[in-house]
């Protein structure tokens, strides 16, 4: 390791910053006592529903799709928490046979 | 009533859980593998608290000294986190002294939990949310101390397990689309984040889609407004 102890620990500290610094910016930017402008109340509302596309993407960034596995088991399992959620909707289940499915896909069918 | 908020929360965080022990473990492995003793994975899960970051971090505690391109790197990794505030300054509100604590943690899965939940009546909304949170965090805090302490001991065949975040993901995207009367957000958030990712690549597709779509909900604010005006 290249650095120093204090080097470390202020390198950690800026991320500890960085990251805080992205959380409390809303927060401080537009305070619970003030009105907040009308624009970022409509944000707030019509934001979640594409933040949570955004992350549903975001966990297949790394599949590749035209090599490999050609993220065949990964289509699996999301198909197999679609149906079963369109299904009975229970979250657990939907989530643990999911992922149960991708397990067996990745450790002994395209291993 | 904290009881109560705690009963209420828990059922919630299980997900959490099982994925949260298993990433965490796998940071502390890996940070065991760099060479890092135990206490850098834990101080780290305790004050970064957010899981992709603290990989990076990793990397960068390897290479040479550079604050102003760790904090430049970290505020670029984490602007998600910009979108996750503007949403929750309405739902945190009256938290009281929690609101700070509920900030500090507002991870991709304390949000994507407090936003989705529904706080069954009765239960304090303030705590419901800080035990999310709070719970989360042990998680991966305790994941990550296992694995840094313990990693090497583990024989039990984990690989995919990770799968569980995205099912996560793909259920509370699915429980909002059902309770939302408008699938304009959700659909536009999916692609330009999937364009975004196919023209910019993994590393860097998660600012230009943020723009992207902020851009979009902004051109389209008239006619949404009218729509959910029309079906309130």
């Amino acid at each position: 390791m290249t650095m120093t102890l204090t080097q470390q620990i202020i390198t950690i500290a800026m991320v500890v910053f960085g990251t805080m610094a992205t959380r409390f910016l809303p927060f401080l930017l537009f305070p619970a006592n003030r009105t907040t402008p009308l624009y970022v109340q409509y944000l707030g509302r019509v934001l979640p529903p594409a933040v949570l596309g955004l992350l549903v993407i975001y966990c297949f960034k790394d599949v590749t799709f035209t090599a490999g596995t050609f993220g065949i088991p990964e289509l699996i399992g999301v198909t197999v928490v679609a149906v079963l959620h369109l299904w009975k909707r229970n979250m657990m289940l939907s989530m643990a046979a999911g992922t149960v499915v991708y397990m067996v896909l990745v450790q002994a069918v395209f291993s | 009533m904290k009881r109560k908020a705690f009963l209420a929360a828990f059922p919630h965080t299980l997900p959490i859980l099982a994925g949260f022990l298993f990433l965490g473990i796998a940071y502390g492995i890996y940070m065991h593998s760099l060479g890092f003793s135990a206490i850098y994975p834990i101080l780290m899960s305790l004050f970064i608290f957010a899981g992709s970051m603290e990989f990076v971090a990793a990397a960068m505690l390897l290479a040479a000294f550079n604050p102003f391109s760790a904090i430049l790197l970290t505020v670029m990794i984490n602007a998600r986190h910009l979108f996750y505030g503007l949403s929750m300054l309405d739902r945190y509100k009256g938290t009281g002294r929690l609101k700070p604590y509920l900030i500090f943690g507002l991870c991709d899965e304390s949000f994507s939990i407090n936003y989705t939940a529904k706080v069954p009546a009765g239960i304090d909304k303030g705590w419901f949310m800080f035990f999310v949170t709070a719970l989360n965090q042990l998680y991966w805090v305790a994941g990550s101390a296992i694995g840094a302490l313990f990693g090497s001991y583990i024989q039990f065949n984990t690989e995919g397990l990770g799968f569980v975040m995205t099912a996560l993901f793909v259920v509370l995207f699915m429980e909002q689309w059902m309770n939302d009367k408008h699938h304009t957000s959700a659909m536009t958030g999916l692609a330009l984040s999937a364009l975004s990712l196919i023209i910019f690549g993994s590393s860097h597709f998660i600012i230009p889609a943020m723009i992207a779509i902020l851009l979009a909900l902004t051109v389209m604010r008239q006619p949404l407004e009218r729509k959910d005006e029309l079906v309130s």
